[in-house]
This record gives C-alpha cells, structure tokens and sequence, in this order.
C-alpha cells in the first residue's frame, strides 16, 4: 500500500446551491469505500469536518455565485485547485435562483424576507465558468452519481470523461420507451436537453423537464414551434425554459423570446 | 408473390397452439403488445396478449392507438419498436478486461442468448433484417454478438392487411407481401370467418405447422390473401420515388432544401434510433474506481450527435444541416455502394418518431422537383 498522501487530494466546495449535487456523491454507497481508497478526501464537510489545507487535486464545485463574498471565494478555489469541475444546474448554469436575472432582486428579498436591509446579495446567479477558468461542467439537477464517478475516475486517472452531450432522445430510445411527444402528444424538452438522467421521465409517461441542461447543438426554435403545434401556449413555452437551466444561454434565450409574445 | 404449394389455413383460435407449440419447443415468444399508448415488441406469453381489436393511426409526428370495430391481433401497421432492438441490443457489454497484479485478462461477452422467435413481423421488417444481416455478417468481419443472436431467432412473419399513415413499402419494393427470409408467413383474415392464412418457409416452420390443427388452405382463402394484400399496397400512406435515387442526392448536396430542414431538425437522433436498418453504435469503455476493471460497452449511436463525428479538434459535422443530409445520403445514396441495397425499407418509422414530424419522401420530392432550379442557381452564383 502507497503512504496516504500518494493519493490525490480531493475537495469540495459549495456555493448558493440545495447540496443535493454533493450527495450524489455520498449517495453512491457501492463504490464509497473504492472512493475513499482512491482519493485524499481533503474538504467535504458533508461528510467529513476534518479540514486539510490545500492544494487540492481535484475541486469538485456545487452552486452558483450570488453574493460578493462568493465571488471572492471561488478565486480562492480556483487558485488552490489544480482540477476545477463544476457539478449540477447551480455551478453550470447558476441554478433555479438564476429566475432573479430576470427580475428585480430587491423585490424578492422585500417580499421573502422580515428585514430585507440584513439581505446582502448580487442581482444575479452566475455561474462557476463566468467567475473563474472551469475544466469539467457536469450537468443535472441533481447530477446522475454514475456521471459523477466517471468524471471523478477520469480526472483521477487523466482520460477524458465518458459523458456525452446529446440529447436524452438517445436514452429515451434506447430504453424501449414510447416517446411522449409522438404518442401522448405530451411536450417534452428531450429534443434539446442534455442526456445523463437516463430519459426517466419519458418512461413515468411526462415529458423531459430539462434538468440537465441544453444538449450540444440544441434546436430549442424548432422544439418551442413543435410544442405549439401540440397546443402548448407562449407563456407555457416560456416557462418550461426558465426553471433550473433558466441561465445557460440556449435556454435564457429561447425563454426570452416567449416571454416577450 | 404466387402461394405456395401446400398453403395451410387455421382458425384464429388456433394461434395460440401455434404459440404455445413454439414455447414448448423453447422458444421464448417476442410479439407485439399495448404499453404506454403504442404497440411495442416485447416478450409474451401467448395469443391472450396480442393487441386484439386495435390499430395505429400514424401521421409524421404522431402515434395514435384506435379501437378496430373487429377483433383483429394483427390489425395495425409497425410500432416504435424495431426487431432490431434484439438482434442489436441498445446497449450490450462486449468485453471485460480485469487487471491482477501485471497482467491483464480480457474476457469476450460469450453468453448464448434465448432463442428467440418473433411473432408479427411485417415484409418491411423482413427486409430490415435482410439489409442488417448485410451490415454485420457481410464482408470479411462477421459481428460476433449479432450473428450469435440471429442464429437463435425463428421468424413469424404476419403480411399486412392494413397500411399505416406514413408506410411505404410498395416504393421500396419491400412489401406488403413476405417474399422471403421467414419462417412461417401468416395473413390475417378476419371477414368470412376469422382464420388464419399460413406458407411454411422454412423446414421447421413446417414442421411447427404441422403441430396445430390446419386444414388445405382453398382457393377463396388465396384469393381473400391477394385481395387483402392488393388493398393494403394500394392505401400506402407516403410514396417514395426511387428512379435514379441515388444520383439525385449527389447531384443535390448543396440543394435549398437541406437549409430548410435543417431549420425544423432538432438533431435529437429519434430517427435513426427507430429505424430498423441504422445500425451505428459507439464504444464506451466504464473503468472502475481502481482501475483494476474495464468493461467495453457498445450503445446504439446516431449520425445526428455531435460526437459521432468527433475528429482530433471537434466534430466533423457540426452544423444540423450536415447531420441531416449524412443521414439521408447515407440511407438512400451511399448505402448502395456499401451494401448493395437502398438503406430505407419504408416502414415510416422515421416519419412517425421524429417529434417535429420531419418526413423524408417530402425532403426527397422537393430535392427531384426543384432539382433543375437549384443546380441552376448554383450555376448562376459560380459565374
Ligand atoms: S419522450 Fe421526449 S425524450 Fe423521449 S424520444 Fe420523445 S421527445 Fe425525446
Ligand atoms: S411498410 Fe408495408 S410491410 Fe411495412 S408495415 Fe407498412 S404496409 Fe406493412
Ligand atoms: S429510413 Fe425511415 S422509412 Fe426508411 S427504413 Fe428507416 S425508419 Fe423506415
Ligand atoms: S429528423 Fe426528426 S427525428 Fe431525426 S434528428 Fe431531426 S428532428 Fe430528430
């Protein structure tokens, strides 16, 4: 057996995030041991409160930035990080909370909060990628623990990661599911979005909701005109762009031009 | 296709001794059935499970099951299901390499799988199967896993009474009669007595025929076969013209036509995945954490990904534009040359699962009728 820290060292950070990505991790039981065996698990307070200074091999990242401080603490990351990925909705594409880079901030925080004036916070979600260079984005929300292992095994071991960018159409086919779009004439964002959950809701009978994102090369016009011929009304359309992807630019986009009509 | 001599006829409630023969001789029965709103191909147990009295309604982009005001098993067109599902798994571990100490050991997948005998398959899909066995027993390299998988399968083909929205077989040359490449061929006749019209194509598709209660097959029986095939040839829901095929889209590659769809192509890949003929796949290797353990997995690919074009430095095809006219050039044009057959058999399946409806034997009827005009053009703008 190699002395302990032959082993790479890894950390992860949370940001403005629900912590459901970083339980994935916790989540794949099997291979935990076959994990911690691997790495250095060096900062993961969701698991562990014991603390290691960096650097850090590996830096896993959860949740988008929303305040000042944040924006601060993901430079210090990055510069302690040889390997930044980001993982989930919230770190590749700043999260359900993107929905103020819509609106007035201020009005949320005097709406949800007894003393708004205590409330300090940016008037946007970004992203991890536009504070800071990124290596990896893994998408979903939450992220599929399978596609969380490959990517960690890859990075350990320097190989590309498996994950592939089509659209979760391949999964929903490749399961033997009956498309929901063709048959139910039930809309469904497969067509543009991102593969990694495996097509499940396609197979419970609901159309995709778009939890991993846009796909490579997404045609989101053509999908938004296909759902209006299924009766689907603009501000339908529009909302189905603006939930946890709302800011990854195919879906700001394509809601953009449904919330305008 | 004249009848054979020695046709057979049976009444409909005599299938299910047909099914159940084959089960008792272990075969495990793949037929059509009802799940989630569409006939799919799945396992079953016997005639009780066949989708009696139903039909498909199919439009480009839309699926419909409809009750049938008789009890018809048969009484439909194709589903979102190929058969190809089972001869090319969507997805299937080809190897395991295991690491111990310095050396490492692969193992191939050698599993034998069921027997499998496929219960419905419409002439179309017998030529499916004709243009896959070219594509991966053909040439020098036979595949492994599929010619395991079609040695095990015995075919029960079900010629068609009815011809779905989008079908074309009758252009394609495929269908609706079985020509070849069964087992036993059934035609349904539900009017003048519910019954069963059955050829043997096959020694042992004989042989199970001479299991179950038949009588001589009359000659109202053949004449109601020909009538019925007769109607379905003649109530195709699309017609594709083939004359000079390939050299038309050659002609054609920077035809306008390929803008236009490109716009309304979502590049999801549905197409290709319910074709019975695409056959593309890309290898996954799933290394474990300890690196002690690879597994190399082959799932069903599409031309219409990015990835499956991926070349040192991005993908050859990045445009949807691209995508789309690969897939058409390949399957009608370049299949020839490759394989010696056209690649589409006209079952329609591309037409009814793409989400946004987009309809080949259009795509190629604009691409013939504007032909003139495009080269015209393109000449016009060179000069
Ligand atoms: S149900 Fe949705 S994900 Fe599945 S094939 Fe249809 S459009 Fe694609
Ligand atoms: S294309 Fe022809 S053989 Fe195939 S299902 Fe339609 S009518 Fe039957
Ligand atoms: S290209 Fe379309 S019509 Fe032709 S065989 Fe494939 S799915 Fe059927
Ligand atoms: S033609 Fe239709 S099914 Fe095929 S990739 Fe384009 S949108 Fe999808």
């Amino acid at each position: 057996m190699k002395p302990a820290r032959a082993r790479p060292s890894l950390a992860v950070f949370k940001f403005a995030s629900c912590d459901g990505c970083q339980l994935s991790l916790l989540d794949c039981e099997d291979e935990l041991l076959a994990l911690a065996g691997a790495v250095e698990i060096a900062n993961f307070l969701e698991a562990s409160s014991r603390v290691l200074a960096g650097p850090y091999d590996l830096a896993l990242v959860e949740g988008s930035i929303t305040t000042e401080h944040d924006a601060r603490r993901i430079r210090e990351v990055r510069a302690q990080s040889r390997t930044l990925v980001t993982i989930g909705a919230c770190a590749t594409a700043g999260g359900i909370q993107a929905l103020r880079n819509f609106a007035d901030v201020k009005e949320f925080t005097s709406i949800v909060y007894a003393r708004p004036e205590y409330i300090s916070t940016l008037a946007t979600s970004t992203p991890i990628s536009a504070h800071v260079p990124v290596d990896f984005e893994l998408r979903g929300c939450p992220v599929d623990k399978g596609q969380l292992l490959d990517v960690i095994t890859a990075f350990l071991r320097g190989r590309a990661p498996g994950v592939r960018a089509h659209s979760v159409c391949l999964e929903c086919k490749r399961r033997g599911a009956v498309c929901v779009m063709v048959a139910r004439g039930t809309p469904c964002l497969g067509p543009v979005t991102h593969a990694g959950c495996g097509a499940i809701c396609p197979a419970y009978d609901r159309g995709c909701y778009g939890c991993f994102g846009p796909k490579e090369s997404p045609n989101t016009t053509s999908l938004a005109s296909g759902w209006k011929a299924l009766g689907a009304s603009e501000a339908a359309i529009a909302r189905a762009f603006r939930t946890y992807n709302a800011g990854a630019e195919a879906f700001r986009k394509e809601g953009d031009v449904h919330e305008r009509r | 296709m004249a009848p054979t001599a020695g046709a057979r006829a049976f009444n409909a409630g005599e299938l299910d001794a047909l099914l159940q023969a084959l089960r008792a001789e272990g075969w495990t029965l793949a037929g059509p059935r009802i799940r989630d709103g569409a006939i799919v191909y799945d396992e079953i147990g016997g005639a009780a499970e066949l989708p009696a009295g139903w039909t498909d309604e199919q439009a480009p982009g839309r699926y419909r099951l409809r009750e049938r005001d008789d009890r018809a098993l048969f009484g439909y067109a194709v589903g979102p299901h190929a058969w190809k599902k089972y001869l090319f798994p969507p997805s299937e571990r080809l190897w395991t390499a295991v690491r111990s100490g310095r050396d490492v050991g692969v193992s191939e997948e050698q599993a034998e799988p069921p027997p499998l005998a496929f219960i419905g398959v419409r002439a179309c899909e017998l030529a499916a199967i004709a243009v896959q066995d070219r594509v991966f027993l053909g040439g020098e390299r036979a595949d492994a896993s599929y010619r395991r998988r079609r040695e095990n399968v015995l075919i029960v083909a079900v010629q068609c009474g009815e011809a779905g929205g989008n079908c074309f077989c009758v252009s394609m040359g495929t269908g609706p009669a079985a020509a070849s490449g069964y087992d036993i061929a059934l035609t349904e006749l539900v009017s003048g007595g519910h019954r069963f019209h059955a050829r043997a194509g096959s020694e042992r598709g004989a042989r199970l025929l001479s299991r179950i209660e038949t009588r001589a097959a009359t000659g109202d029986d053949e004449e109601a076969v020909r009538a019925l095939l007769a109607r379905a040839g003649g109530r195709m829901g699309r017609t594709l013209d083939t004359r000079g095929l390939p050299q038309l889209l050659q002609a054609n590659l920077e035809h306008r036509r390929w803008d236009e769809v490109a716009g309304r192509c979502l590049a999801c890949s549905n197409c290709t995945l319910a074709c019975p003929t695409c056959f593309c796949s890309a290898q996954e290797d799933v290394p474990d954490l300890a690196h002690a353990r690879s597994e190399r997995w082959r799932r069903w690919d599409s031309c219409f990904t990015g990835d499956f074009s991926y070349l040192h430095g991005g993908s050859v095809r990045a445009s949807i534009r691209s995508r789309y006219r690969q897939w058409l050039t390949h399957k009608l044009s370049a299949w020839h040359e490759q394989f010696g057959s056209c690649g589409c058999v006209g079952c329609g399946r591309c037409i009814t699962w793409c989400p946004v409806g987009i309809d080949l034997t259009e795509d190629v009827a604009a691409i013939r009728s504007g032909a003139g005009a495009a080269q015209q053009e393109r000449r016009e703008q060179d000069t």
